[in-house]
């Protein structure tokens, strides 16, 4: 009896361990084969050529216009989505203590489990129509709509991890509700920082609204009311074509995509462990 | 000295009072942006939503005959969603339990780190990742050997195809493991450590007390995981994009290429020509807003009840 309850317990200890190993080694697999098939197409002419045709030489071209793309559309998203994020995580956060802060933080949740797709539907809507154009300006308002619930909930949770001690000592000093929410804003600064770090990295990984909104390009970036390449647009194009140096530079794209996205990560974890307060 | 806070007092009041308005009114872009997806999406699918459901639940997309049938894409969503909760779930729920009641302290951050990260992965890289090393990995090694186990289930019957249904819910079942790891192991951390001790107390092992005490007592909230893991592999496009198939087939057989509502808009979209056309994949559009907002509303609150009575349970 004795004997059969402590093999169960092995068994499920064992169990809980091979899910764990599962995960990592998922992870490491993803994460080795991108590194290993990238690096071998990995050179200066990835960072400054425009796309090579089909069955070119390697090197002969690179994904530089995708680079310079996606760097565009994601500063663009930014400037939609962290402004509108921070004040609307700042209101749930200092000034939303009643029904209507309840509402708004709970449609933050929701608008966190729309599908990116869908926000392609709205803004192909909303703005292609209207413009009769794929163009940056709409890819910005996509992914910058992507960004606010984000950094909404994330700028909201860590300034309320800021001690309440710090907004009644200004107080009581007689410093005004606006004073004192800055001050709490600049002692959660790092948190504020890391919320829109991450929601950041969330933009510059995303395609499918990009499908619906951006569009692609072969060429350079030719101004806000027209299409730009981006390098998720041409993994997902390359990777799905049947030509062998377009599968290669899919697979680079990918290892430079995947430095920024996962480069990012680690520095938000690195940021969000100096933030906690005790 | 009182002067002049008695003068400062009111303009003071004044920045404060604006302050809020403004704050407010930058924080109600998120009430007017929800109402929009639901403005947008319905006024959208209009011409569609007319002709009733038995339009939508057709089976076939054929913009020459202008029949527009959704019926393989919500069961292509259905079928993908429920293999990534089948293997996602319970794989999720063993990395929680081991973070909150195995690990050793010293494992307890990196294994989460390593965890989370698999979260920050792009989708479209998952996507390439499993069309060019995991599929044909699947479709020459795996499929067959199950095919021969478990050939006996319609499941596992037919041709094996490159793309298909299992080859999409398998990576994304990766991709909901971080989401529904994490909500699991908050939920068994919240449970009060007495109820370990009493389980304890009661002779139990330690896979008895987990059973006893953790995992039954966390159930809320490794439910509110389930669901939103659900909204998240219903609502996932690129990785599905690339790895389903994107044909309009209704087949029991996992191994079957099919689609799904996100494929479906990520692929016609673009393409549609008729008016009808755009509205019946709006209409897909819709859909999909509808299931993964109500699953993720349902999660939501499930962890907002369970995180009050948390609480509650601390101040007691």
């Amino acid at each position: 009896m004795k004997s059969t309850r402590l093999a169960s317990d092995w068994f499920w200890t064992g169990v809980c361990v091979a899910a764990v190993g599962l995960t990592v080694a998922s992870l490491f697999a993803i994460v080795a084969d991108v590194a290993i098939k990238g690096a071998a197409d990995f050179s200066l002419a990835f960072f400054t050529k425009l796309p090579p045709l089909p069955n070119a030489k390697p090197s002969s071209g690179g994904l530089a216009n995708a680079i310079q793309g996606s760097l565009i559309l994601v500063a663009g998203a930014c400037a939609v989505g962290i402004p509108i994020g921070i004040v609307s995580g700042i209101y749930v956060s200092e000034f939303g203590s009643g029904f209507y802060g309840s509402v708004i933080s709970f449609l933050g949740d929701v608008l966190a489990g729309i599908p990116s797709i869908v926000t392609g539907i709205l803004v192909f809507t909303l703005v292609v129509l209207p413009l009769h154009a794929f163009s940056v300006l709409a890819g910005s308002i996509a992914l910058g709509s992507i960004m606010i619930p984000i950094v909404s909930s994330t700028t909201a949770q860590s300034l309320g991890t800021v001690p309440n001690s710090i907004r009644e000592g200004s107080l009581a000093l007689g410093v005004g509700k606006w004073r004192t929410t800055l001050l709490v804003l600049g002692s959660a600064k790092s948190g504020v920082a890391t919320a829109s770090l991450y929601a950041t990295a969330r933009a510059m990984g995303e395609t499918a609204p990009i499908l619906l909104t951006v569009g692609s390009s072969e060429f350079w970036f030719s101004g806000a009311w027209s299409p730009v390449a981006t390098l998720t647009y041409y993994i997902y194009d390359y990777a799905t074509s049947a030509t062998q140096n377009w599968i290669a530079l899919a697979w680079t794209a990918a290892l430079v995509l995947m430095l920024i996205v996962l480069g990012i990560n680690v520095i938000v974890r690195v940021l969000a462990r100096r933030t906690v307060y005790s | 000295m009182t002067k002049q806070v008695s003068k400062r007092g009111p303009s003071s009041k004044r920045v404060d009072r604006w302050a809020r308005y403004l704050t407010l009114a930058v924080a109600s872009s998120i009430v007017v942006l929800t109402s929009l997806y639901f403005i947008v999406l319905t006024r959208g699918s209009v011409k569609t939503l007319t002709f009733g459901f038995s339009f939508i639940l057709g089976s076939r997309w054929d913009p020459v005959a202008n029949v527009f049938g959704l019926a393989p894409e919500i069961y292509g969503s259905m079928l993908t969603s429920a293999i990534a909760l089948v293997i996602g779930v319970p794989v999720s729920i063993g990395v929680a339990v081991f973070l909150s009641e195995l690990s050793p302290t010293r494992l307890r951050a990196p294994v989460s780190f390593l965890v989370e990260m698999l979260a920050a992965v792009p989708s479209v890289v998952y996507g390439l990742w499993g069309l060019l090393v995991l599929a044909p990995l699947l479709q020459e090694d795996v499929y067959p050997t199950l095919g021969r186990y478990l050939g006996f289930l319609p499941l596992f019957q037919g041709r094996i195809y490159y793309t298909s249904f299992l080859t999409a819910g398998i990576v994304l079942a990766l991709m909901i493991i971080p989401m529904v790891s994490a909500i699991s192991r908050d939920a068994l951390l919240a449970v009060p450590q007495s109820q370990r001790e009493a389980a304890y107390a009661l002779g139990a092992t330690r896979s008895e007390m987990v059973r006893m005490s953790v995992l039954s007592n966390g159930r809320p909230g490794l439910v509110a995981a389930v669901f939103l893991g659900f909204g998240r592999a219903f609502g996932e496009t690129m990785a599905v994009v690339m790895l389903v198939g994107n044909s309009q087939t209704i087949s029991a057989s996992l191994f079957s290429p099919g689609s799904t509502l996100a494929s479906l808009i990520a692929t016609q979209y673009a393409d549609a020509s008729t008016a009808l056309e755009v509205s019946a994949v709006v209409e897909a559009g819709l859909v999909l807003l509808l299931v993964a907002m109500s699953t993720c509303l349902v999660g939501r609150l499930l962890i907002r009840r369970f995180l009050r009575s948390k609480q509650t349970a601390l101040f007691q």
